[in-house]
């Protein structure tokens, strides 16, 4: 524990030599005793301690503790038993997974559902990534508070719908068609447009693979567009308007503004949101998908959560349910990671 | 040049205002699309004859779900998940934040640490699923049978919640907190009486933020509330849109209702309450996604 300044040593002028300084030997001390030092100091200020304790646990307990059941990853035997009383295995369920092997058809179906959780959240990046900065250029064109506030409202209204509601109205909406009743409302518009056939209407647009990529990202569009351009706004709204007069004076029109004046001044907020969208492509959240997927749309829809909820929760084969999830939560951690870090670098913003 | 630049800005305007509009109403289009089809008789929601207005307008579809005693019971086990859930998750939210945003609290670097790895990393779905099924043994053998408790304590913490509140306390200036040890004010004093009072608008995003995921929480109700009289109100929608699903059918030949409408008006039921507070909360929404995340 030796401190920056050159205290340590003092010259005895007796002896003629250097020897510690009384500064020092205490630090010594604190340094031998450190974990009575520790001991002392959580115990003067035990209060504190005792607020964090409930944090602490709460963590440990249903969080920590869950990643302990990931050994199940790397073990065989009775699925009652308990973790630590099953057989080591090795990386079996990785090798049955990545590389088939054993039961071939499940390494096709792993491989499958890493592919559509990358596109699902590459496709939202593409499509779903834009409609907020857009949206919020928009809401800057409306001057009147009031028109503005309302086209807001409307806009973040979605947002405050649960998953389940949201979904339910999805899957009402393009709903199949029965002997009793026509099909959904959306589907009807969409045949009527011709856009889609009559009898894919009838047979429901989420029993069709092809339709399920549109669907969630339209759906997701609707539910955060809105929401997610006030950050946006925000950005767009600090500018000051002498920005934009120097810029009338100098004759750019609209697009010229929008070019020179908006669009830098809110890039730095593009970037970061860029990079945490990037950060995390892996780590998509399943409730979504696992209610409006069905088994006619595996093919299109099943992502690595919905696969391990389906093979570890439904059937039970939770040592290959575990290892595909670490997998796919092990890279998706090193993206998040990897995101932070170029966002910190980039602007001195970080997430956490 | 003056013509010009107005020209330019006059077709961004009407462009603006247009896909606003389309974009807005598209938006709202679904919820009165609900809202007609759940009032609507029975052949005309059947045979799609409701577009944007009601037809043969009915309140029966309502009243089914008014009478049945499972839908009251599924909202107030909501009611029960979102107060107690939200008054557990903030209570440790505050006083863990609390004691992270001293700097003398000591391994303060490997507490934050111990929060930020569960954003980065979580052990997955079936691990999650074993270890709430252990929670639950512990739980009824300490006497908890109500699984309801379990979704309360042991779900819905996030690390960053807790993160929003230990930012909010540090921008608290150390003077006045000074000034209230000075008066003789215990920790527990100048938490209560100093930093939640200066940091109200942060709380009140927080306990939303907690609120919000407590009342529409889905997947892990289901999973571990066995007794479907505990099931909140999420849970009894999908289980009801299942039901429906599968079997094609929801009302009786002799309804003047369609099927469609009992869900209809299942899904109008849910979303209500959240329209009628929604003026109240929207601006700690807003503010929520601002400070949400991004820290200098």
């Amino acid at each position: 524990m030796r401190d920056k300044g050159a205290d340590f040593l003092i010259f005895d002028q007796a002896s003629g030599t250097y020897r510690e300084s009384p500064e020092q030997m205490v630090r010594d001390d604190v340094e031998k005793h450190y974990w009575l030092h520790v001991g002392r100091t959580i115990l003067k200020d035990w209060r504190l301690y005792l607020m964090l304790l409930p944090t602490i646990l709460v963590f440990l307990f249903w969080r920590y503790l869950p990643m302990y059941e990931l050994l199940g990853a790397f073990k065989v035997g009775d699925q009652v038993k308990s973790v630590s009383e099953q057989y080591f295995a090795g990386f079996s369920y990785f090798k049955t997974l990545l590389v088939g092997g054993g039961t071939g058809g499940l390494s096709m179906e792993f491989w499958r559902a890493l592919r559509n959780t990358f596109l699902l959240s590459f496709y939202g990046l593409c499509f779903g990534f834009p409609m907020p900065i857009i949206l919020a250029l928009f809401f800057n064109e409306v001057r009147s508070n009031i028109a503005r506030s309302v086209y807001q409202v409307l806009t973040y209204l979605p947002k405050f719908m649960s998953t389940v509601v949201m979904t339910s109205l999805v899957m009402m909406l393009v709903k199949q068609g029965s002997l009793t009743s026509g099909a959904g409302i959306v589907s009807r518009f969409l045949a009527r447009i011709g856009l889609i056939s009559e009898e894919m209407a009838n047979a429901g647009l989420l029993n069709n693979p092809s339709f399920f990529r549109g669907i969630y990202q339209i759906s997701g569009i609707w539910e955060t567009a809105g929401y997610d351009s006030i950050v946006f706004f925000a950005a767009i709204i600090a500018i000051s308007p002498t920005s934009y007069e120097a810029a009338q004076i100098d004759g750019a029109g609209k697009m010229a503004q929008m070019r020179y004046v908006v669009l830098p001044s809110i890039l730095s907020t593009i970037v970061i949101m860029l990079i945490m969208r990037i950060g995390s492509l892996l780590n998509i959240g399943y409730e979504k998908v696992l209610l409006l997927y069905n088994n006619n749309t595996y093919v299109t829809a099943d992502v690595v959560s919905t696969f391990a909820q389906r093979y570890g929760l439904a059937g039970a084969q939770k040592g290959i349910a575990s290892a595909a999830e670490m997998m796919n939560n092990v890279v998706g951690m090193l993206l998040v990671i990897g995101a932070n870090t170029v966002a910190r670098k980039a602007s001195n913003v970080s997430l956490y | 040049m003056k013509r010009k630049l107005e020209a330019s800005e006059l077709i961004f305007k009407i462009i603006s205002y247009t896909l606003l509009t389309v974009f807005a109403l598209g938006c709202l289009y679904p919820f009165v699309y609900a809202v007609s089809a759940s009032i609507s008789g029975r052949h005309a929601v059947d045979y799609g004859e409701v577009v944007l207005f009601p037809k043969d307008v009915q309140f029966d579809a309502f009243r089914r779900m008014f009478n049945d005693n499972m839908f009251w019971n599924s909202y107030s086990n909501t009611l029960f998940l979102t107060v107690y859930g939200t008054v557990w998750a903030l209570g440790v939210a505050i006083l863990g934040a609390y004691a992270l945003s001293k700097k003398r609290l000591l391994f303060r670097k490997f507490f934050n640490f111990y929060l930020v790895f569960t954003m980065w990393f979580s052990a997955g779905i079936v691990p999650q699923y074993l270890n709430y099924l252990a929670t639950k043994k512990v739980f009824n053998g300490i006497g908890i049978m109500d699984d309801k408790w379990l979704v309360v304590i042991a779900m819905g913490m996030a690390a960053m919640n807790i993160i929003l509140l230990r930012n909010a306390f540090e921008n608290v200036p150390s003077e006045i907190e000074e000034a209230a040890i000075v008066d003789g004010a215990t920790e527990f004093g100048v938490l209560s009486k100093v930093f939640i009072p200066m940091s109200k608008s942060t709380i009140a995003t927080v306990a939303l933020f907690f609120a919000i995921s407590r009342w529409n929480g889905y997947f892990w109700a289901r999973q571990m509330i066995s007794n479907a009289h505990e099931h909140p109100l999420q849970v009894f929608i999908r289980l009801t849109l299942e039901d429906y699903t599968n079997s094609e059918t929801m009302a009786g030949w002799n309804e003047v209702y369609a099927s469609d409408s009992v869900i209809y008006a299942l899904i109008v039921c849910s979303i209500v309450p959240i329209l009628i507070i929604y003026p109240f909360i929207q601006k700690y929404f807003a503010k929520g996604t601002n400070a949400g995340g991004v820290k200098e």
